[in-house]
């Protein structure tokens, strides 16, 4: 006979609130349903009721954890649409911003996804490395979380002195690689934790279209960083990792990997940084009528804007946001399938979903 | 006050558990809460832990605008947690409801619901800031236990570089005037 097992919304499990319904027979679960929306505040249609600059300190808020990301999307739809283009040296400030933001993101993440499987020390481990991340990004922009760097047509804060953020990024990268990296790629108890459990298939994760990490560690190719690059990623040399298996293991092993690729990022941008302006000073600019769209690759998969404007209004008409916890969502129920009831807060979290993103 | 009660005001103030609530936040000040528990920051020095449980808890710690989903459910956790208790609203958004003030799908700020002692400002506040609102609310904490004392918010000072009223959301919660909707 299946039973119910309700887990949340409120669960000290879960760090934010949703609400996953597990039928489970005996401790195998059978099936899932996700129940997402307690944390719906309105952005979209309160975007429409705030003006240009508005709208950037209000997209910022969409996340906490990625709150760059969705500013930059929306400066890159807001630029397709009045035609400016940010500065090299914005576009670069862009990139190190949006690196350093997925340096904090995935740490952050393997501390949850450590905590997830009774690994403490590890977590208390990745918090004390990411507070060396927010030293970074303090320097860089003055805030911890809300960064406000980016505005139309380039940046608000200037890099004064990027060899310094280079020594920081450097230190960064040898505690990474030294602590972080070798206990989640080798120490047995994450590997026996994670190996074969929350598997999602290549077939289907092509056929649920999921996104980013969850993608790569299903061995699908698939970075917009690569694909469509945006800001000055054309000019990075890096590679897209890509794990065929498709377990918690392949996932944590994606990540792993993709912080060393953003330390090799970071140091090329800041070492490369061109000289010049950080924003379109002076420039007058208008919105045109129409809809532009921008896609950017977060820490979590694509973002997606689509931004709609009325020509002479200051207002937008419409702001779309897809997230990409919004196309992963639909896998846990795939992952979650004949696995241990014990495992499900780990697998449901090695999506690193970020609801607050998804409900808006 | 007798021996005991004097004991207990000691024992409350130097191990305040928490109990944290989402009331629809965007995770910045729910990540910061966690940061400041961290090697940093430590709050584990002064005997705060995080707990799982209401009922566990002396500290309930709410932060986000409060949406309509979270409104029961913020009720009904302030009643499971035991007396006597203390209510911090970490950042700017159960306080003022920040940005998002005017949205229809919030039900906020969070004084409307339940009582609050410690308002700690920021969007997000900085883990000191969170640490000091936690102390703060201990301290109301133990005298509450001592003797039954008045419900009267305690704004805690901002904290931290950049935010001497140039913070962006001071600005665009002032902004929100009738030219915006004109």
């Amino acid at each position: 006979m299946s039973y119910k097992i309700p887990m949340g919304p409120y669960h000290p499990a879960l760090e934010e609130p949703y609400k996953l319904d597990l039928i489970c027979e005996g401790e195998t679960v059978i099936d899932a349903q996700l129940h997402i929306g307690f944390n719906f505040r309105g952005i979209e249609h309160l975007a429409e009721t705030r003006n240009y600059i508005q709208v950037i300190a209000l997209m910022e808020r969409v996340c906490g954890i990625c709150s760059n990301i969705h500013t930059l999307t929306l400066c890159n739809a807001m630029e397709g649409l009045t035609g400016l283009t940010p500065p090299p040296r914005a576009q670069y400030i862009r990139v190190i911003m949006a690196e350093l933001e997925r340096l904090h993101s995935h740490v952050l993440w393997a501390g949850i996804a450590a905590k997830l499987m009774g690994f403490k020390t590890m977590f208390m481990t990745c918090f004390e490395l990411r507070e060396k991340v927010m030293d970074v990004l303090q320097a860089i922009s003055g805030n911890r979380v809300n960064y406000s760097m980016n505005r139309i047509g380039g940046v608000n804060r200037d890099i004064t002195d990027p060899q310094s953020i280079l020594r920081l990024v450097e230190a960064l990268e040898l505690e990474m690689g030294r602590t972080v990296i070798p206990i989640f790629t080798t120490s047995r108890t994450a590997r026996s934790r994670c190996a074969g459990i929350g598997v999602l298939t290549t077939e289907k994760a092509v056929a649920l279209g999921v996104v980013g990490p969850v993608a790569r560690a299903s061995g699908l190719p698939q970075d917009l960083r690569r694909a469509a690059p945006y800001a000055a990623y054309t000019e990075m040399d890096f590679d897209v990792p890509v794990q065929p298996a498709g377990d918690v293991t392949a996932r944590l092993l994606v990540r792993a990997l993709e912080i060393m690729e953003s330390c090799k990022i970071l140091r090329q941008a800041l070492s490369k940084l061109p000289p010049g302006e950080i924003a379109t000073e002076g420039e007058k600019f208008v919105f045109t009528t129409g809809t532009a769209t921008a896609r950017v690759e977060a820490p979590r998969g694509e973002v997606m804007y689509s931004v709609s404007w009325k020509e002479g209004s200051r207002n937008p008409a419409r702001v779309h946001v897809r997230t990409p916890t919004f196309a992963v969502m639909p896998a846990i129920r795939w992952m979650v399938k004949g696995a241990r009831l014990a495992d499900t807060p780990l697998i449901q979290a090695s999506i690193d979903p970020c609801y607050s993103c998804t409900d808006r | 006050m007798n021996l005991w009660n004097k004991l207990m005001c000691y024992s409350r103030r130097h191990s305040p558990w928490l109990f944290h609530m989402n009331g629809g936040s965007c995770n910045g000040c729910d990540i910061e809460l966690i940061a400041s528990l961290t090697p940093r920051y430590d709050a584990e020095q002064l005997g705060v832990r995080l707990e799982g449980s209401p009922r566990h808890a002396d500290i309930l710690c709410i932060t986000g605008p409060v949406t309509h989903n979270a409104v029961n459910a913020i009720k009904t956790v302030y009643d499971q947690v035991c007396g006597p208790k203390a209510v911090v609203a970490i950042g700017s958004c159960p306080a003022t409801t920040n940005v998002f003030i005017d949205s229809r799908t919030l039900d906020g700020p969070l004084n409307r619901h339940v009582p609050v002692d410690v308002f700690v400002p920021g969007c997000p506040p900085r883990p000191d800031a969170i640490i000091q609102g936690v102390a703060k609310a201990a301290e109301i904490l133990a005298e509450r236990a001592a003797k039954k004392l008045p419900i009267a918010p305690v704004v805690m000072p901002l904290v931290g570089p950049g935010c001497e009223g140039a913070c962006p959301c001071a600005a665009t919660t002032e902004l929100k005037n009738e030219e915006v909707r004109a």
